[in-house]
């Protein structure tokens, strides 16, 4: 090839070169601006409520539409509840599965029937959860409620975070396995040589060395937890009022922040009452990037040690 | 042969089908300094990791036939006594990362959970550290992370890890092979200080090395032992033609 023709060649695929990362830069663009834009519409069409109720509407504890009281307080418990209580159900179980594929037996029929079933819990839909938890579970706990003298309503808080718990499995147990399965098999080595055994290995060898990593996946388990909306709906309760005890709070109906817009929303007759209800959403969206800000830190700090 | 520490006796060791290490028998004797070299693939690795049951802990991999260590059955023995008995310093240079140079010397008591006084530690610590040629360097940083250190330093705090469990021979996987000329010098030193203690198996690439440390080398050839003798007797006068092929470079 003579050299005139090299050279546009060469200008040509610089040419296309600069398209491809244009093409990459406004992708990535418009996602920022999407959410952003998702932000401003939630403050502005909250400002209503914003102007009336002020700051006081996050530690109001009444929220009845009917008298136009919005107090975010019940919901803003309820979902923190909800979401903790789940967290610590499945964190045994995401790090159990995470050590198990990851370590123990990362190939092979079981390892490969229990991946499946993991993916599987993400990929259902969550109102199948809701559904099936109203008919089964809630009579379980229903009974369970009888033994331990609380109100049997078998819908409630509990009821909900035992579901939400499920749910939230795959997020931590998945991230989980694939850092356990990134640890260098020279430092397990290592250990081993040293006369470690196999859960010497994964204490002392294993957890320390994905130790931020799996706190990353306890994290995106939460995120999930905070904002799921349809099974918690169906289970909740759907009570604004909150109880006075940490007992009948905890047993009894309630409310998250998600389940009360999904609940009301078609029913927000007036422009407060919608204008709240929308507010709630500003909330959520904060309590969520607070705590994965939160998160983030914790990170960086375990990281750099 | 009551000076034996490691025999093996028609020693085999496959992974799956591939029969990498054939028929080996070889008696190692106390306070030697025996090199292992041979080609790239002839299964002197995998021979070195069959010595202290780390072979068998890669999937599918299997040995067979006899290996004993002074008169007891390696194989028949707890692993996890096997690696307390037969330290092992790898390839690669690999401190514990989340631990200080401290806790990498005394990680085997740790990952244990063995109880031992703190003075003791200390003590265990320092003469570790002394004997790997690592304590002046490191003394006013114990504390540091491991990870800080040189290659080659690390290297030494790997073999202080080791030496630190008291065991009776060290195995050592090319243990040079990622480090800088200066340092590999500084770990060639060490070599023959520790065989006073200790019993030292060396896998090594570089004939030269072989030559300066060992006082034995076994050659290994696609599997098989083809020559253990003297160093100075191999590298002088081989046996067999395939070691002397080897050793003056007509293949590697």
């Amino acid at each position: 090839m003579d050299k005139n023709k090299r050279l546009d060649l060469s200008y040509s695929q610089m040419k296309w070169e600069t398209i491809f990362k244009r093409i990459l830069s406004v992708m990535s663009a418009i996602i920022v601006i999407v959410v952003a834009g998702v932000l401003i519409t939630l403050v502005v069409e909250s400002w209503p409520s914003i102007k009336s109720l002020g700051i006081g509407y996050l530690w109001g504890k009444v929220w009845d539409p009917v008298n136009n009281i919005y107090g975010a307080y019940p919901f803003l418990i309820g979902t923190l509840l909800t979401s903790f209580t789940a967290l610590i159900i499945s964190i045994p179980f995401s790090y159990a599965i995470a050590i198990y594929l990851g370590e123990y037996n990362p190939k092979g029929w079981l390892s490969d029937l229990l991946k499946n079933t993991i993916e599987l819990i993400a990929a259902v839909p969550s109102i199948i959860y809701g559904f099936w938890a109203l008919f089964v579970l809630v009579p379980v706990v229903r009974s369970l409620e009888t033994k331990i003298h609380v109100a049997p309503y078998g819908v409630g808080v509990f009821t909900a975070s035992l579901v939400l718990a499920v749910m939230i499995i795959p997020y931590a147990a998945a991230l989980g396995t694939s850092l356990i399965r990134m640890v260098p098999s020279p430092l397990k080595e290592g250990a081993y040589a040293l006369g470690a055994t196999r859960f010497e290995v994964i204490r002392s060898v294993i957890l320390p060395y994905t130790r931020s990593g799996l706190f990353a996946g306890i994290l995106l388990s939460l995120g999930r937890a905070l904002g799921e909306t349809m099974a918690v709906t169906v289970l909740i309760g759907n009570t604004s009022a909150i109880a006075n005890t940490f007992k009948d709070i905890f047993f009894g109906p309630g409310n998250t922040m998600a389940s009360v817009i999904a609940n009301e929303f078609a029913e927000a007759d007036h422009a407060l009452y919608l204008s709240a209800l929308i507010e709630l959403g500003l909330v959520l969206f904060f309590v969520t990037v607070i705590i994965n800000l939160i998160g983030k830190r914790i990170i960086t700090r375990y990281t750099n040690n | 042969m009551e000076n034996t520490v490691v025999s093996a006796t028609n020693f085999n060791a496959w992974f799956g089908d591939n029969h990498v290490v054939k028929d080996v028998t070889i008696n190692i004797e106390k306070n030697q300094c025996v090199a292992v070299m041979g080609p790239s693939g002839c299964g002197k690795t995998t021979f070195l990791r069959c010595i202290n049951r780390m072979h068998e802990l890669i999937p599918g991999a299997t040995a067979k036939g006899s290996m004993k260590l002074y008169s007891d059955e390696i194989y028949t023995m707890n692993p996890i006594y096997v690696r307390y008995k037969i330290g092992m310093v790898f390839q690669r240079p690999n401190p514990f990362p989340n631990l200080s140079i401290y806790d990498n010397v005394i990680a085997g008591y740790k990952l244990n959970g063995l109880k031992v006084p703190k003075a003791d530690l200390d003590n265990i610590v320092q003469k570790s550290l002394t004997s790997a040629a690592l304590w002046n360097e490191v003394k006013d940083s114990l504390h540091k992370k491991g990870t800080f250190l040189s290659g080659g330093q690390q290297q030494r705090l790997c073999i202080a890890r080791a030496i630190a469990m008291e065991p009776e021979v060290i195995l050592f996987d090319e243990p040079t092979s990622a480090l800088d000329p200066i340092s590999t010098s500084s770990v060639e030193q060490l070599f023959h200080e520790l065989k006073e203690k200790y019993t030292l198996i060396i896998v090594t690439h570089n004939m030269q090395q072989a030559a300066r440390v060992s006082d034995k080398t076994a050659f290994f050839y696609v599997g098989e032992l083809v020559e253990f003798d003297d160093t100075k007797q191999m590298f002088t006068a081989p046996s067999d033609v395939r070691t002397q092929n080897y050793i003056t470079g007509r293949f590697s």
